[in-house]
């Protein structure tokens, strides 16, 4: 029989918590007896939860335990175990691998947060002068030697707060919301972007093409020149459309004001990068007076930090693009630093790259005419996104509106 | 080293309403502004030289030393001519100022109204100008005349925003900073293709985040303007907040406060 001792601490009743762990446990096949319980006899008064966990085998256990982990359970008050990463580029056996929550271990009986946390990765815990730092890292920048945190003793994860019965996102749901009335949904879209910015954090933008073909770019340019976006992550496509539609007034060879596709249209997207790669760059392309307008032009002029990850189907690319996967994910990763809310429109590719690198606390909204998309995104571990299937012009519209006044 | 002109507030007051701000039953707190004119006066000596015209009595507006006139060439000025007959008394004050200071002083023809540099902002090799509130067309071209330089004419389309300096700011000589609502589309699209630019959302433009004096990398802003403030400082300058509520009574701030007399 392998057993161990859990504790489950807060407001665990009103919050179901208490509920949900022992229906985790009971779903994944382990027992459990409850070996004390101090019930909070005010709102302000937490309660307190003892909770022995008991599984036929070790797998069992190691298995529930990270389930309910999850949900603020903590294991012990062990510290947490470290062990050597065994070469570059590769975690410790029985590492364990992070989720996006807030996360804190114990060391030499003082629990420590862990820095940057994002979802799959590990905990490296080092020892500086002012202390024990522990910091999430992912698997390529592991190198030999480095300690890593092994198993989930010695691990908190503290889990997402509910959604307050005022909040203005309560009547979304955390669902995808596709007959909610679209109107109000972007107001507080538009109100948590004003909150954001009022508390000193950066606003994040992920963006698809779809924005350029829809003819949303100046919406999103307004934002920007406006100063409500902070950093904007996209692929060679967004920046080549816009810069398409700077130059030639088309994307994807489709006159924008007419929705007539123009002789010989389809080739001004490679003309454009032909442009942008010949002034030696887009920040070029602007001080050249050669781009004079659009998303990217702005990103520019406003000095937003723009990271364009390259992929595989890419014309040209334009020379800002990153085409080693990897560093492009760590440029991410840098970007992310203070970013307090995120809108990712229009991309499933792009949404998920970032969603994946995202802390929970980061509030998100992804934006798409496809409901798809969303799921996939909070499938994959971002729950705390909001989806909003609807179209990107009108997204963008009423929210640069919102923002910005009336064009 | 730059130099700017500036008026101590002794006799600063709001006794007339001529613009969309002046409401007499909202007078200023005077010993407020004058605690704000010399919080403004020191950041500036930080960064300029500054010169001091003497206040008149019976003129209230005359801190607004941006519509005195406006600078052509290094030891001449071409001298305001207001619209208003409230304003006319500060004329012959700041004519005085500019010939004991050894400047030669050109005028406006007497119908046409002409407001400084509340009115005409250099931007690099060019100016920006505004009109239809304040300052007629004719004086752009007069102005273009003496200062050897393309005058770029705006119509003001908002009443808040009766001066070119409340709705808009020249950053450096290729971006300008603007609050759109205060023009009409040609007026927005003679900006956007002659700079790069950036916008002031109405909350902050009502705020007077365009009237923003700028010294090298240094922006003096009337304080309660965050998003344009955290956007110039993403851009490297030093944005120092300022505290402008008893001018902005009178429909003016850190820039009306302040005339350019050399870069």
């Amino acid at each position: 029989m392998h057993t161990e001792l859990i504790t489950l601490e807060g407001h665990i009743i009103d919050s179901l918590t208490l509920s949900k762990v022992l229906d985790i446990l009971v779903a994944s096949g382990v027992d459990y007896e409850i070996r004390s319980f101090r019930i909070g006899k005010s709102h302000d008064e937490t309660s307190r939860a003892e909770i022995l966990v008991i599984a036929p085998d070790e797998e069992s256990l190691q298995r529930a335990l990270h389930e309910v982990q999850q949900h603020g359970a903590v294991i012990s008050q062990e510290d947490a175990t470290l062990q050597p990463a065994p070469q570059d580029g590769v975690f410790p056996d029985g590492f364990y691998s992070t989720t996006n929550l807030e996360t804190y271990v114990r060391i030499e009986g003082t629990w420590i947060p862990v820095d940057r946390i994002e979802m799959d990765c590990g905990i490296r815990v080092t020892h500086t002068e002012s202390g024990w730092r522990a910091e999430c890292i992912p698997l390529h920048r592991a190198r030999k030697g480095d300690l890593f945190v092994v198993g989930s003793a010695g691990v908190r994860v503290t889990p997402l707060p509910r959604r307050e019965a005022e909040s203005v996102f309560h009547f979304m749901g955390s669902e995808v919301s596709i007959e909610k009335p679209k109107a109000r949904i972007v107001q507080a879209v538009a109100r948590a972007v004003r909150e954001t910015k009022l508390k000193g954090q950066k606003v994040l933008f992920v963006g698809g093409p779809a924005i350029v073909h829809t003819g949303a770019a100046p919406y999103l340019e307004r934002m920007i020149r406006a100063g409500w976006i902070d950093v904007l992550f996209a692929g060679n496509a967004l920046a080549t459309h816009d810069i398409e539609r700077a130059l030639y007034g088309t994307s994807l060879g489709v006159a924008l004001e007419t929705g007539v596709p123009e002789t010989h249209g389809h080739e001004h997207h490679l003309r454009a990068i032909n442009t942008i790669r010949a002034a030696g760059g887009i920040r070029q392309a602007v001080e050249k007076g050669v781009l004079k307008s659009g998303i990217m032009h702005a990103c520019v002029v406003a000095g937003v930090k723009v990271v364009l990850a390259g992929s595989i189907r890419d014309d040209g690319p334009l020379p800002d693009v990153i085409t080693d996967t990897v560093q492009a994910q760590d440029a991410m990763r840098e970007g992310i630093r203070g970013v307090g809310l995120a809108l990712m429109v229009a991309t499933t590719l792009h949404s998920i790259a970032t969603g994946n690198l995202l802390p929970a606390s980061v509030t998100t909204f992804c934006i798409d005419a496809n409901a798809d998309t969303v799921i996939k995104l909070t499938d994959r571990g971002s729950h705390q996104a909001f989806g909003i299937v609807t179209d990107c012009a009108f997204f963008l519209k009423e929210l640069a509106t919102q923002l910005c006044g009336e064009a | 080293m730059t130099r700017v002109l500036m008026c101590p507030p002794d006799h600063y007051d709001l006794r007339y309403e001529i613009n969309a701000w002046m409401h007499l039953e909202n007078r200023p707190l005077l010993p407020l502004a004058a605690r704000q004119w010399r919080m403004l006066h020191e950041q500036v000596q930080q960064l300029a030289q500054v010169e001091l015209v003497s206040p008149a009595p019976e003129c209230p507006d005359m801190v607004f030393t941006a519509n005195a006139g406006l600078m052509v060439g290094e030891k001449a000025v071409l001298l305001s001519r207001f619209r208003h007959p409230e304003r006319r008394p500060e004329e012959p004050h700041f004519r005085r100022w500019f010939e004991e200071h050894g400047y030669t002083v050109y005028t406006m023809p007497e119908d046409c109204p002409f407001e400084g540099e509340g009115d005409i902002l250099w931007a690099g090799g060019r100016y920006v100008a505004g009109y239809r509130k304040r300052t007629e067309i004719c004086a752009h071209r007069i102005a273009a005349e003496y200062l050897g330089r393309e005058v770029l004419s705006l119509e003001l389309v908002d009443d808040r925003w009766y001066h070119l300096d409340t709705a808009l700011f020249v950053l450096d000589e290729r971006t300008v900073v603007y609050y759109p609502g205060a023009f009409d589309p040609y007026a927005r699209r003679v900006i956007e293709e002659h700079f790069h630019t950036l916008y002031v959302i109405e909350e902050e433009a009502m705020r007077f985040a365009c009237n923003s004096v700028v010294i090298g990398n240094t922006v003096l802003m009337p304080e309660g303007c965050p998003l344009v403030a955290s956007l110039l400082e993403r851009k490297g300058y030093e944005v120092i907040p300022i505290p402008m509520s008893e001018f902005i009574k009178s429909g003016g701030a850190c820039k009306c406060l302040v005339m350019f007399l050399e870069r």
